[in-house]
């Protein structure tokens, strides 16, 4: 159970920083701040490759909430912390603005502008905060579940 | 430059008076029917061997286009870090010859053998509006719009000239101007780098009936507009009688502007002049099939979820017994 919880740890942590790194590769930054200059890192500044990571990276992510959501239904004890609640809210505005994109990105969908938009500022403002609350988590050390 | 200037105001009048035909024209109607309300999107069809290289078209589109032009701040801010290019074209706008911020359309040149004789084809070159278009679904602001009509448009007001859209078109085909736009009120050092710009197929003529510039001044019928299906039929029937070739049908996985050439592409693509401004004419894979297939793969990762979670349940149970 513990290795199970560990090893989940893991596939969160590699998950999450792969979104974070290609979602930034959706701007064109890696190449303007010599990044994809490193050695290794030149596939950063290819956006067709981000793109295609990114959405691998997202299967994972949905997959692993869904796992973990129905793993706590099972269980049935645990008490969600406040950071927890706040990182499961957005997770979920993640995964719901994201999956949105990814729907706007078939051929045949058209979405309105605006909300293009509007997902697209979403989607980056809620990845920023993830990362800061996230970052405050580690710090303090404060798990999701009591 | 006074042939130039004549020359424009010539073309200027030419577009009002073939307005003011078209008002009452068939050309009218036909404008008006492009215009209705459609689940299909407007293809537009280039016959190339009807094309003599006037470049009516070019400056029929550089004049109804000008107001969208833009207008650089000079000096421009110090870009950082250096490597960041500046691009200006504003001291440049009578170039004709290839794609600029302040042409977006120009006419390609191609020497080929037609029945033993060496023959010139002119090739009008633009945006192809695909079906799927990277640069819209690619462009992590928005900035780039799709209409459902099928064209693709870049919003000024929104683009900070970071050219992804440029990097992910398989022809290259927008061109960027330092020194306009939104970037101007954010960190204009330190990200964006001006506007981008692209054929937008005349998307305000189109709204209010009227057809795109290029297509109405063109004294030679070389383009035609009109719903998809109704296109691709001309466009094959055209193949069949002339014995000749398509372009643009299955590029990038579909466009909107369909090429109908005398002799095949690749050998177009051979002899065109290539290079910054001037696209290709090669095949081009869908560049957006890997996502797509992977986006509709997607639907399966909550199932693989629930799988695990109950194949992890159902492995604990066997434990405790």
């Amino acid at each position: 159970m513990k290795t199970t919880g560990k090893l989940r740890k893991y596939i969160y942590g590699i998950t999450f920083f792969f979104l974070v790194l290609t979602g930034f590769g959706q701007m064109p930054v890696y190449k303007r701040y010599y990044i994809s200059d490193i050695p290794g890192l030149e596939w950063l500044s290819q956006f067709y490759i981000t793109h295609v990571m990114h959405y691998i990276a997202s299967f994972v992510l949905i997959a692993l909430v869904v796992y973990v959501f129905i793993s706590f239904i099972f269980r049935g004890s645990g008490k969600i912390t406040g950071s927890g609640y706040l990182k499961i809210f957005i997770l979920a505005g993640l995964i719901v603005s994201g999956s949105l994109l990814v729907i706007r990105n078939l051929p045949g969908v058209f979405l309105g502008h605006n909300l293009i938009i509007v997902l697209d500022l979403t989607h980056l403002a809620l990845c920023m905060m993830l990362m800061a609350v996230s970052f405050y988590t580690l710090i303090t050390k404060k798990t999701w579940v009591k | 430059m006074t042939s130039r200037i004549s020359r424009r105001a010539f073309l200027k009048g030419s577009i009002t008076v073939a307005g003011s035909v078209a008002a009452t024209s068939s050309v009218a109607r036909a404008a008006k029917s492009i215009t209705k309300k459609s689940s299909e999107p407007l293809v537009t069809l280039i016959d190339i061997s009807k094309c003599i290289g006037c470049e009516e078209c070019v400056y029929a589109c550089q004049e109804v286009n000008e107001p969208k032009f833009p207008e650089p701040e000079k000096p421009f801010p110090k870009m950082f870090p250096s490597r960041v290019p500046v691009q200006d074209w504003s001291d440049k706008r009578d170039v004709t010859d290839r794609l600029t911020p302040y042409n977006w359309l120009f006419i390609q040149h191609a020497f080929v053998d037609i029945d033993g004789e060496e023959t010139e084809l002119t090739i009008p070159r633009r945006c192809m509006h695909c079906a799927n278009p990277p640069c819209v679904k690619l462009c992590p602001w928005g900035a780039l719009k799709q209409e459902d009509n099928g064209l693709s448009r870049i919003d000024s007001d929104l683009c900070l000239g970071g050219s992804k859209c440029k990097s992910v078109c398989p022809w290259n085909i927008p061109e960027r101007q330092t020194g306009s736009g939104m970037y101007l009120n954010i960190l204009p050092s330190l990200a964006g780098n001006g506007n981008m710009h692209k054929c937008d197929r005349c998307y305000n003529r189109l709204e209010k009936g009227e057809q795109p510039a290029c297509i109405e001044i063109c004294p030679e019928d070389v383009q035609t507009i009109g719903l998809k299906s109704e296109i691709l039929k001309k466009a094959h029937a055209l193949v069949r009688e002339t014995n000749g070739y398509i372009y643009g049908e299955l590029e990038n996985g579909g466009t909107n502007t369909i090429y109908v050439s005398p002799v095949p592409f690749d050998q177009l693509n051979k002899s065109i002049e290539k290079g910054k401004g001037k696209p290709h004419l090669k095949k081009v894979e869908n560049m957006m099939a890997n996502g797509t297939n992977i986006a509709k793969a997607m639907l399966i990762a909550p199932i693989a979820g629930i799988a695990a979670a109950f194949g992890k349940f159902y492995l604990s149970s066997q434990e405790d017994k």
